[in-house]
């Protein structure tokens, strides 16, 4: 290794979902970063997207992110990684990924270079087999492992890579990879791994830099960020001239989105940071020592799955008679009890959200009772097809307009309605997998493929 | 035993998705001194967050303080995973505001 350190760029936490700030972006460049990385997917946007094989980030801004990683890593002639493409990591949004790179590189004439990609799904039939043969599907978070009935009600599972697919394109000469579903601190860690940094330091890089500037102060997302690794520390620096890394942001983003800030897991072992060490090394960077990997005695890789529940209709009604504020409960039950006496109890479901008493956190919520003058009331009817999801979310909502309580003095209509009708919503769907499942080999579900783009630009085929 | 409420003393009190079936919160202070003394007061355990949000302490994950950060921060298990049928607030960024008024007794 000539050089001991390496130094990594990353603009955003979550490729597409808001786009990259360009300036801090540039200031970045400018100081040739080692490699260009950004991690584009996240669980935290519900499992929506992945069972209905969709993105939430609109194709627009997930280009121009690429765009700009692309142009630079090119220009500079260094390594450009993505991870959970397309915010699901899903198979489709790989490829997804991989059209938006080859349109860029042949609208902007670039010479030609090699494209690694890894797709991450995993089959029904796989985790069937497995199943079958006696190999638990372990629960995470508290769940039991994985059923037949949770598994047969799964539309799509992906599973998170380690650093391993990473590594292999990278030895075989990838220059942009695009990588399924990885955990986030991989795509930073695999490189430096791969370069002969301790496996602690460089998981630490990684788990701290892949959010770009939710690790700098003052709060401004998506400008970029400098990470370097070294065989002593990590060193973490804000690239817009008004952020700074500071011990308290650094140490602050290592316990972001996470139940414990100390552990972390991914496929291969477990990055403790109980006895990280913050300095403050310069006004705009912060250094860490002492992070510490456990490898893990057994191969676990964690399986993240959605399932489509029904189709979905959503209706609003608001109230304002202090009777009948004072009463919603009964309503409610009065609307529920008309959609069981069309559909029965089962087989649909019917959910009230109520503002003004508990709609934001539900059964969390410490007030109780209603304190405001009115309540705003979303009904949620959910049914194996859209036409049933529509009579249910209608009966469930209108029936509320008929309510019968004893003493109302408002006999021509028990809630306010801002629409006559319900409205269509995507289809809801449930995190039915959050489970492990043990390999033997960390690339088994992960395979590399490697394709050759730009060479029509003159550059000589290789392989 | 004068008080003061959490918001006063804190620099950020948030709530968010730690996977899909958990949220945690953090609580962090900009200075040593407020963190510490707010450790120190004992007004935010394990009990008293169960408490509050009217749960068992089964249902508290992680409760932890981190010194690097001047932070408290706990973690709670969802009553179903985040966006399913039923579910409030998708990323769970909702659910700190009954901690703000928490009285912390400051001598």
């Amino acid at each position: 290794m000539g050089t001991r350190t390496l130094r990594f760029l990353c603009p955003n936490g979550h490729l597409g979902f808001a786009p990259i700030k360009t300036r801090s972006f540039e200031l970045g460049v400018a100081t040739r970063p080692d490699f260009i990385v950004a991690d584009s997917g996240s669980d935290d946007i519900g499992p929506g997207p992945l069972g209905s094989d969709t993105s939430t980030s609109p194709p627009a801004w997930q280009s121009h992110d690429l765009e700009h990683m692309l142009l630079a890593a090119r220009r500079l002639g260094v390594p450009m990684l993505i991870g959970s493409a397309g915010d699901t990591g899903a198979n489709s949004r790989v490829d997804m990924y991989l059209e938006m790179i080859r349109e860029i590189a042949a609208r902007r004439g670039l010479p030609g270079f090699r494209l690694g990609y890894f797709y991450s799904e995993v089959s029904k039939d796989l985790l069937r087999r497995k199943m079958a043969a006696g190999e638990a599907i372990s629960g995470l978070d508290g769940r039991p492992d994985l059923s037949r009935g949770d598994l047969e009600a799964t539309d799509r599972i992906v599973a998170m890579a380690g650093i391993h697919p990473y590594n292999k394109l990278l030895d075989l000469g990838a220059d942009v990879i695009i990588g399924g579903r990885s955990s986030d601190c991989v795509i930073f860690a695999g490189p430096a791994i791969r370069a002969g940094f301790p496996a602690a330091l460089s998981y630490y890089l990684g788990k701290v830099l892949e959010c770009a500037s939710f690790n700098a102060e003052p709060y401004g997302a998506k400008e970029t960020v400098i990470g370097e690794i070294s065989m002593e520390d990590v060193k973490m620096t804000a690239m817009h001239p008004d952020q700074r890394c500071t011990i308290a942001s650094v140490a602050g983003h290592a316990m972001y989105e996470r139940s414990n800030p100390f552990f972390e897991y991914m496929l291969g072992g477990m990055l403790d940071m109980t006895r990280c060490r913050y300095e403050q090394y310069d006004e705009r960077t912060t250094r860490v020592t002492g992070p510490v990997f456990a490898p893990a005695s057994e191969l676990r890789v964690k399986l993240e799955g959605a399932g489509k529940v029904g189709e979905r209709y959503v209706g609003i009604a608001g109230v304002r008679d202090p009777y009948t504020v004072a009463n919603i409960d009964r309503v409610i039950a009065w609307a529920r009890q008309q959609v069981e006496e069309r559909f029965g109890r089962t087989g649909y479901e019917l959910h009230y959200q109520v503002f003004g008493r508990d709609g934001v956190m539900g059964d969390l919520e410490p007030l109780k009772g209603v304190r405001g003058h009115e309540l705003g009331i979303v009904v949620y009817g959910i049914a194996p097809d859209k036409a049933m999801a529509e009579e249910v979310c209608m009966t469930g909502t209108r029936q509320m307009f008929y309510a019968r309580l004893p003493e109302v003095k408002g006999t021509a209509g028990g809630v306010a309605f801002p629409l006559d009708e319900v409205l269509p919503a995507s289809p809801a769907y449930r995190w039915t997998v959050n489970h492990t499942m043990r390999v033997d080999d960390p690339l088994e579900l992960f395979p590399v493929h490697l394709a050759d783009v730009g060479t029509h630009a003159g550059a000589a085929p290789r392989r | 035993m004068t008080t003061a409420k959490l918001s006063t003393l804190a620099k950020v009190v948030r709530s968010k998705n730690a996977g899909v079936d958990k949220i945690t919160f953090d609580i962090i202070f900009a200075d040593r001194g407020s963190y510490e003394r707010v450790v120190r007061s004992g007004a935010i355990t394990k009990a008293s967050i169960a408490r509050l949000y009217g749960i068992p302490e089964s249902r508290i994950s992680d409760f932890v303080v981190f010194d690097p950060a001047c932070a408290i921060k706990f973690t709670l298990y969802r009553q179903r995973p985040s966006g399913s049928p039923g579910d409030t607030d998708i990323f769970g960024a909702q659910q700190y505001a009954p901690l703000l008024d928490i009285e912390i007794p400051i001598d």
